[in-house]
Formats: C-alpha cells, structure tokens, sequence
C-alpha cells in the first residue's frame, strides 16, 4: 500500500529493527511508562556525561508507530545536551517521521507516538531533582510532560 | 418462509448505524461488539418518547406523567425479571452497569460478611470489575484473593476452586459466565454445586453471557447475578444486579439518599423495602425504558436462535481464520464451548497496528488488553485483537475481516 499515512516503509523499517533497543545497567535515569489504554509499556535508559548525553537505549512493547517514535527520539538525542533535549519539541519528533497529521487526526495514536518524548521529559526531571537537586534547571518539564497529549 | 440467515440480515435495517459509511467511504463491519453493541430504532425511539411525551420523575409524584413514567419504568423490572425466569421482580435492582453491580455486592454484602483471612476465590480470565472490588475489599479486611487458573484451552481449572473450599475459608466465588477475551463458557453447573456443598455465596458476572444465551437464574442456583445493558442492544448507564430476597434483605444499603429510605429522621433512617433499598437517587429512567425494548426485541427473535446464529458465525470465523498463516488464536478450538468472541494476534504486529490498518477498511476490532490485565500476563502478551459478533453479523462480513488481515500482512511484508 503506497501512500498510507501511517505506515510508511520507514516506520515499518523502525518497528522490525528498533534503533538503540536494549538496557543500560545502573544508568543515570531510568524511567518506566506505559500507556493505560493499551498496555504498551516502555523502559528509556540514559548516561550523563559532561551534561551530555552519552548513551542512550529504550526497550519494551509496543505498536509500530511506538517503537518508530522510541527509535527516533533516542537517535536524535544522543550527543545532545541537556539543555537541547529539555527544549526538544514534539512537532521535531513527529516530523522526522512524517507523522505530524497524527496530532489532528488521531487522538488515539498520538499517545503511542509520543509515549517515548512524555517518558524522556520525566526522566530528566527527576534527574534534575531527585539526582541533582537542582529543582530550578528541572524547571517546569514535568508539566510539560504531563500536558504533552 | 424466510430462511433463520435471512431472517437475521433482514434485521440489519433496523439499525441506523449499520448503514453508515466510514473512512473512505467503507461499509462499517462492526465486531465490537463484546464492548458495547449498536442499538435498533425500538429502543432509540422508546427513548425519544420518554423525553417528548412523558418525561418525568418517578415514584414522588402523583401527577399524570409520573404515573406513566412509573410505570413504564416498573414495568421494565417485570420484562427483566420474565426473562431471566424470576419469580419476584424486587429481586431485580437497576443499577449502572455490570461494574456498579459487582462493586454494590463487594460494598454492601463484602463489607458486613467477609472477615479477617477469609478468602474470595476469583479467575484469572475476569473482567478488571471483578478483580479491582475483591482487591479493596480483601486489602480492607485483611482477607485472601485466590485465582482459579486456566489451563492451555483457555478453561478453568476447577481442582483448584476443590482446594480452596476445603479451607474452610472461602466467602465467596465470584467468576464471568463468559469470558470477554477468550469467549471461553463458564462450567456454571458445576461451579454452582460445588460451592452449594460448601455453602459458600457465588457471584456470575454475566456481562457477556446474558446478550447472547438462554439464561435461567431459577436453574442456575448462584447468589447474586450481574450485567449491562448496553452489551445486548440497549442504551449505556442500565445495568442489573440480581440477589436472592433473603440476601438482600439482610444486606446493608450501598449508596443513601432519596428513595432508599422509609423514614429519616435527624439521626437515624428506615430502609425502604426492596428493591428501592438499593436504588438511591433519581434512576436513569430513559435509558430503563429503552432497555425494555431490548429484551422484547432480542425475545422476539430468541435467545436459542441468536446462539445459533453466533455459534454459526463463530465457526466460520475460526476456519477461515485457521488458514492465515501467523496468525495465533487464544481460548478453546472446540466452538460449543465459546461464545462469539474471538481473541488473536498476528506474527508479532502489535494489535494497534492490525486494528489501525484494518480499521481503514471499515472493520471494527477492538485492541488492547481488554480490561483483562491478568489475562494478558497469563497469555505472556500486551495485548491482543479481538472481534466480537451479534444479531446482525454477517459471513460476508467475516469475509471483509479476513481479506483486511491479509492488508496487514502486505503493509507489514509478512
Ligand atoms: C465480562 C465483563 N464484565 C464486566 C464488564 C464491565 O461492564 P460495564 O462496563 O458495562 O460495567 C464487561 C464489559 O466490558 C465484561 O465484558
């Protein structure tokens, strides 16, 4: 089927061979979620170096377009600074993998493709606040991920 | 004379929402129906009705229309009770739904009779309503939640319900007629006489039996009985709870308020007798009326011919579908033991997936867990697709389902 929306070979791609699929033991965040509505459960594990982020990988069950948003994500942060990921935006996400209509379209499934950012946007305010103790750089991430969809 | 497959297509036109077209102008296959079903003009109409001729509220007037109300909304008590062959209609308590029903007994029947180290006996393949009520109660009361396990068909593994009776301890059995996931039948006979010698209460969540089979509670011999409305062509928010008098009776009130009471005075309250001793609070008394004409509306077809047309259903399904290759069915392969529900998944596509993609041919699955966490973790999945037939299911319809599969299969390269 050419021309789906949803199911481009890219997503397709993700969801056969996950990028950075897989567990980092005793990494400096660890943050678990899942999607009440249909049980997909995600696991993201990330490695602070120099306020960058060296390592990163996620595992879990989830949907294709789940695992294509986990893929993605983990691909476009690693490097990155803190920073950078504390202002990363949903529609950058989305867009990489042609998947902005989503937000319009499908109530539904833009749970399952922003799963993966809600869980990142957690997992570095915790780190901030319960790690660092540095409640004022954790700014207000939770909330933004609270409201994310 | 109409052949029973005719008779069951010409049906169809009494159902708006089945001649609607969705996504790209795709004729609806609607199999989702173990979560809700669509409803026929008799009970949108009766509804109507309601609301534009008589609207009023029952039991307190003694005007001209809430002698109407009163009695259309009475009435639907005399057409439950008919239905499910009982005697006495004040048996009959009008509730929400299934959900409310369990969590009234839990409240009300658990709070004054279950103990310390008492056990409730449950079964892996309950619906979240009747596990998450028997949690709170037993965490309140420092009682034991014990599962029945299933076995590898999908049925249950009646030894095990042996064991706990004879602790000694058990309050209560409390299981689904049918399961909502697997479509697996309960053995209700032997559950019932088992628990009968050991005189311990039993409670059936009927929720997806009583849409879809002859039900009859005089036979049956259980304690409390529960279902929705919604489930069997009527409106959302009407729900049954059925008890022994006796039982109820000595029960304490679940919610208080109006209509409940017999007397209030500052400090103290009478109950009212039954069954508006649990009914407090103005009732959902459009949604009442039109569940009247769901039951009329199933009898008249009949509940034998509706499990036939299901079983047949369910039959061609589960063949059509045994020659998708990857494609892995859950619960027993024996028909007669299952009712219309069929849970599956597809190589390793997540049920979101196979539910979003064939969603685009007009087919409606559901996708999830179904409310049925301890399942899931039972199966080892997430998740699954299941679908679910009624009245107006077609083969052809089935037909539609398996071709859609065969999408997901192409858009996945399987
Ligand atoms: C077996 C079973 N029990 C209970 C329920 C809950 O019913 P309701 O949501 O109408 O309260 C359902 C419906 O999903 C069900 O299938």
């Amino acid at each position: 089927m050419s021309g789906d929306p949803i199911y481009t070979e890219m997503i397709i791609e993700y969801s056969r061979n996950p990028s950075n699929f897989g567990k980092i033991d005793n990494a400096h965040i660890h943050q678990h979620d899942a999607n009440p509505l249909c049980g997909d459960t995600i696991d993201l594990y990330l490695n602070i170096d120099d306020n960058k982020i060296s390592e990163v990988k996620f595992d879990g069950h989830g949907c294709a377009i789940c695992m294509a948003c986990c893929s993605v994500l983990t691909e476009m942060i690693k490097g990155k600074t803190l920073d950078d990921v504390k202002k990363f935006d949903k529609d950058e996400l989305l867009s990489e993998l042609g998947l902005e209509h989503l937000v319009k379209t499908s109530p539904v499934r833009i749970k399952c493709a922003l799963l993966s950012l809600k869980s990142l946007k957690f997992g570095i305010y915790s780190y901030f606040v319960d790690k660092m103790k540095d409640s004022e750089s954790a700014g207000n991430l939770n909330e933004e991920a609270a409201n994310l969809y | 004379m109409q052949s029973t497959a005719d008779a069951f297509e010409d049906l169809r036109k009494d159902f708006p929402v089945l001649n609607r077209r969705v996504r790209d102008d795709k004729k609806l296959v609607y199999f989702d129906n173990a979560a809700t079903t669509q409803k026929p003009n008799q009970v949108i109409d009766a509804i109507s009705d309601y609301y534009q001729n008589y609207n009023s509220n029952i039991h307190r007037a003694v005007h001209a229309l809430a002698e109407e109300s009163t009695e259309a909304f009475e009435n639907t008590r005399d057409i439950v009770a008919k239905f499910l062959n009982i005697e006495d209609s004040r048996e009959i308590i009008f509730v929400r739904g299934t959900t409310e029903g369990i969590n009234l007994v839990a409240y009300a029947w658990g709070r004054d009779n279950v103990k310390e180290g008492d056990i409730i006996v449950t079964t892996e393949y309950e619906h979240h309503s009747n596990i998450v009520p028997w949690q709170l109660l037993t965490q309140e009361k420092k009682a034991q939640l014990k599962y029945i396990d299933i076995d590898d068909n999908g049925e249950l593994m009646l030894d095990q319900l042996d064991d706990y009776l004879s602790t000694g301890k058990v309050k209560l059995v409390t299981f689904s007629h049918m399961s909502n996931v697997l479509g697996t039948i309960s053995p209700v006979e032997k559950i019932v006489s088992k628990c009968k010698n050991a005189g311990v209460k039993v409670l059936i969540d009927a929720a997806q039996s009583v849409p879809h089979m002859k039900v009859n509670l005089n036979e049956i011999g259980c304690d409390f009985f529960v279902f929705s409305g919604h489930k069997m062509l009527g409106p959302t928010g009407v729900g049954v709870l059925w008890a022994k008098k006796e039982i109820l009776e000595k029960m304490s009130p679940f919610l208080g308020g109006g209509d409940m009471i017999r007397e209030v005075h500052k400090y103290e309250t009478t109950w009212n007798d039954l069954p508006y001793k649990f009914e407090a609070g103005t009732p959902n008394i459009a949604d009442v009326i039109g569940f009247a004409k769901a039951i009329e509306y199933l009898e008249k077809i009949g509940m034998d011919n509706i499990r036939n047309h299901e079983l047949e259903l369910t039959k061609y399904a589960l063949e059509e579908m045994k020659k998708i290759p990857g494609l892995t069915l859950y619960g027993t392969k024996e028909p007669e033991k299952r009712g219309g529900v069929i849970s599956f998944n597809f190589n390793d596509v997540h049920p979101h997936d196979v539910g979003t993609i064939i969603d685009k041919d007009g087919v409606a699955i559901r996708s999830g867990h179904h409310c049925a966490q301890v399942l899931m973790e039972k199966l080892n999945v997430s998740a699954t697709n299941r679908a679910s037939f009624y009245i107006y299911n077609t083969k052809e319809e089935i037909d539609v389902l398996i071709a859609a599969l065969q999408n997901v299969a192409k858009v996945f390269k399987l």
